[in-house]
């Protein structure tokens, strides 16, 4: 049998969501004979692959990189799943939208550091202005709320996916689940 | 000939039910007492209604409009539907806006697990937002000493409001503003700390959502019990 390729993104999250999916535990066993993880936080390959047909993305998009990083994501993925909710409502991340980018590195790089005030300027991408849900930026195919949302909901989900009948995701989690 | 009845009855069909209701019942009592759910949010059994939220909406045969089941009384021959795709679809959308419109941030939420705006959006299949959200700077008042308001969490259903004004009689709570500035305001907006608060708490009981909490209750869970306003009511009718 053929298998689906799955990809899992991180973005602006704390991998709250790739933890909860990694406490499947014995689960993921049953899961590696239905996908191949071919990139991930978990996994060595540093660009994302010309084709994949399942990708499950955690975090909001906050930076310049963030957004980038989500088009090409959405431009080379069959079916895209936003996993948790700072990926489906900005969340924790985007508490600092009512706040300006300038007032919260100046809080982060002056204000509150003792040594070496200065805002770095390479390899870190600028702010955008606020923080941002990914179906603001691309088409999102599935929504998985929940801070995170449980391993249980995980396998439910995903076992629908493999099965090609998709759970009723809200009798499963809600935000802040 | 039959004598005339003691009382008005109304005989209606609410979702193909033939029911019967008194005169002036709201439809949402009659579908109640007839178990056909319909989902609320601004309504609460012990207070005055106001139809504030909307989220009662039902359709009555024979005309386009909606009408909010909880202010909207019973009539003879009526033909209610509590549930259909515009209403679903209505239903969502009023969610969704509450949602965008203030910082609701379930998941570091004192009320989390205990919101009625969380459980509503769920029922409700609401799975993500389909409006971008405004994210407003808004105000918390933490200068009373057991409460916090926080309007981030507000969604004007007015319950704190009735509760003061209507069971504990001292009307300290009002709204202030238009529009997407209305804001709940204590005294003529004083600190809630300085106001004339009796501290007894019924406003944070019947909020249905974070904006009223109590201090203790930070980290912990924060169950609500708005259920003591009937009970209280039925006492007082008693004395
Ligand atoms: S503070 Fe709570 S009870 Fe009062 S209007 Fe806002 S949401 Fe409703
Ligand atoms: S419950 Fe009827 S309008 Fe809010």
């Amino acid at each position: 049998m053929s298998k689906h390729t799955l990809a899992t993104v991180w973005l602006d999250g704390c991998s709250g969501c790739h933890m909860s999916f990694l406490d499947m535990d014995e689960r993921l066993v049953e899961l590696a004979e239905h996908f191949d993880l071919i990139y991930s936080p978990l996994v060595d390959l540093k660009t994302y692959p010309e084709h994949v047909d399942f990708a499950l993305v955690e975090g909001a998009i906050s930076s310049t990189d963030d957004e980038a990083k989500i088009k090409k994501i959405r431009a080379h993925t069959g079916v895209l799943i936003a996993m948790g909710d700072c990926a489906i409502t900005g969340n924790v991340p985007a508490m600092r939208n009512p706040y300006s980018a300038k007032e919260v590195t100046d809080r982060a790089y002056f204000e509150n550091a003792s040594a070496q005030q200065q805002l770095p300027t390479i390899y870190v991408p600028t702010l955008l202005k606020t923080v941002r849900p990914i179906q603001e930026f691309v088409k999102v195919d599935y929504y998985l709320p929940g801070c995170p949302p449980a391993a249980d909901t995980f396998h439910a989900f995903l076992t629908g996916l493999i099965e090609g009948k998709p759970v009723d995701v809200s009798a499963l989690t809600r935000f802040g689940a | 000939m039959s004598p005339a009845p003691a009382v008005d009855i109304k005989t209606l069909t609410i979702d193909g039910k033939e029911v019967s209701a008194r005169a002036g019942q709201t439809i949402l009592e009659v579908a109640r007492e007839n178990s056909i759910a319909i989902p609320t949010l601004c309504h609460l059994d012990g207070l005055s209604d106001v139809g504030a939220c909307r989220l009662c909406m039902v359709e009555i045969a024979g005309t386009p409009k909606l009408f909010p089941a909880c202010v909207a009384t019973v009539e003879e021959g009526q033909v209610v539907t509590t549930s259909s795709d515009r209403l679903k679809k209505h239903r969502r959308t009023i969610l969704e806006l509450l949602f965008a419109e203030r910082n609701h941030v379930c998941s570091v939420c004192v009320a989390n697990g205990h919101c009625e705006l969380q459980t509503l959006g769920q029922e409700q299949g609401l799975t993500h937002i389909r409006l971008p959200y405004r994210n407003p700077k808004l105000e918390i008042d933490g200068s009373h000493e057991r409460f916090t308001l926080d309007q981030n969490r507000c969604i004007l259903c007015t319950r704190c409001v009735r509760v003061c004004a209507e069971v504990e009689g001292a009307h300290i709570w009002d709204v202030m503003g238009r529009g997407i500035d209305s804001m709940v305001i204590t005294d003529l907006h004083q600190p809630w700390g300085e106001s004339a608060c009796t501290r007894c708490g019924k406003c944070v009981q019947v909020c249905p959502t974070g904006a009223l909490f109590d201090k203790s209750k930070v980290g912990s869970p924060h169950p609500k019990y708005p259920e003591f306003l009937p009970a209280l009511q039925m006492m007082r009718e008693q004395q």
